[in-house]
């Protein structure tokens, strides 16, 4: 069990870092605005949680202009992909356990 | 943490890769519907061209540009109910008719599709009427498995089915007509009806 446990990782435990996570593993990359509609937060909330994800290493968030409007583009890191792998399967085994 | 948010949380993961890859909203009416008008044009084009003096099919006669017209028809007639009856079931999902999902299952949808129909173009110009239908139904079937992985999991079915009549009909190509109002027609009802009862019927 503590094992298990050791594999939850702290950076996840919000539902909306763990959104984050899910929508960026499975696609090449997502803008503010795609995050943001999908999981239905404000925008301060999804930048103050993205920020975080960000400063641990799981996702690099690129900010560029297309023509003059700013658009930010967040992509999951290698590291990122694994801990969340890791992550998911603890979820389940947890589950399974009970 | 109870093994009940961890459920939760599993549930939340899922259901957010789906909705972020997946455009599900997919009319299965309007696959019911693109197959009856199939069916109507085939059965028209068939009465109007055994009832003709000649009773087949000659290039640039006033019958083949009746049958083409029917064609194109049947075609506007399909595309227009899907585009209508799939924003109306989005509005209802709360999902985007126009965003980076359904932009990708448009584009793997179309590009082996518009590739085949140049394809189909070339071949009549060749007048090797004879492979029309097997092209029409083997690009749409590859267009179709090669879109699915961005939607509804019964258009690869569909996909495949098409495929495989499509290559029937390559090898038989005195049936063509056959095969496509199997493929066009009958083969639309019924995927078009096990979507309806699965996923819009509740």
């Amino acid at each position: 069990m503590k094992n298990i446990l050791n594999n939850i990782n702290k950076a996840f435990d919000h539902r909306i870092r763990l959104g984050i996570m899910s929508i960026l593993v499975v696609n090449e990359y997502a803008d503010f605005k795609t995050l943001k509609e999908l999981l239905g937060v404000t925008d301060g909330n999804l930048a103050s949680h993205s920020k975080a994800l960000e400063k641990v290493g799981f996702i690099i968030v690129e900010k560029q202009f297309i023509g003059r409007k700013p658009n930010t583009k967040y992509v999951a890191t290698k590291l990122g992909k694994e801990e969340f792998k890791k992550h998911v399967e603890a979820l389940e085994k947890l589950i399974k356990g009970k | 943490m109870s093994s009940e948010d961890y459920l939760k949380d599993i549930t939340e993961i899922k259901n957010l890769m789906n909705r972020s890859t997946r455009f599900i909203s997919l009319s299965g009416l309007s696959g019911i519907l693109a197959g009856t008008f199939a069916l109507i044009g085939a059965a028209h084009a068939y009465w109007l061209v055994t009832s003709s003096a000649r009773g087949y099919l000659i290039l640039n006669g006033r019958i083949f540009n009746l049958v083409m017209l029917d064609m194109i028809l049947v075609f506007v007639l399909s595309v227009g109910t899907a585009i209508f009856l799939t924003t109306v079931k989005a509005k209802k999902n709360n999902e985007k008719i126009w965003d980076a999902t359904t932009k990708r299952l448009l584009t793997s949808f179309l590009v082996p599709l518009i590739a085949g129909g140049i394809y189909t173009f070339i071949i009549l110009q060749q007048q090797r009427y004879g492979q029309t239908g097997a092209l029409m139904l083997l690009f749409y079937g590859l267009g179709l498995v090669n879109a699915s992985k961005y939607t509804l999991g019964y258009v690869k079915y569909l996909g495949y089915t098409e495929i495989v009549l499509g290559l029937l009909c390559a090898y038989s190509p005195g049936l063509g007509f056959w095969y496509w109002v199997i493929g066009f027609g009958v083969m639309h009802i019924v995927y078009g009806t096990l979507m309806y009862f699965k996923y819009e019927r509740k």
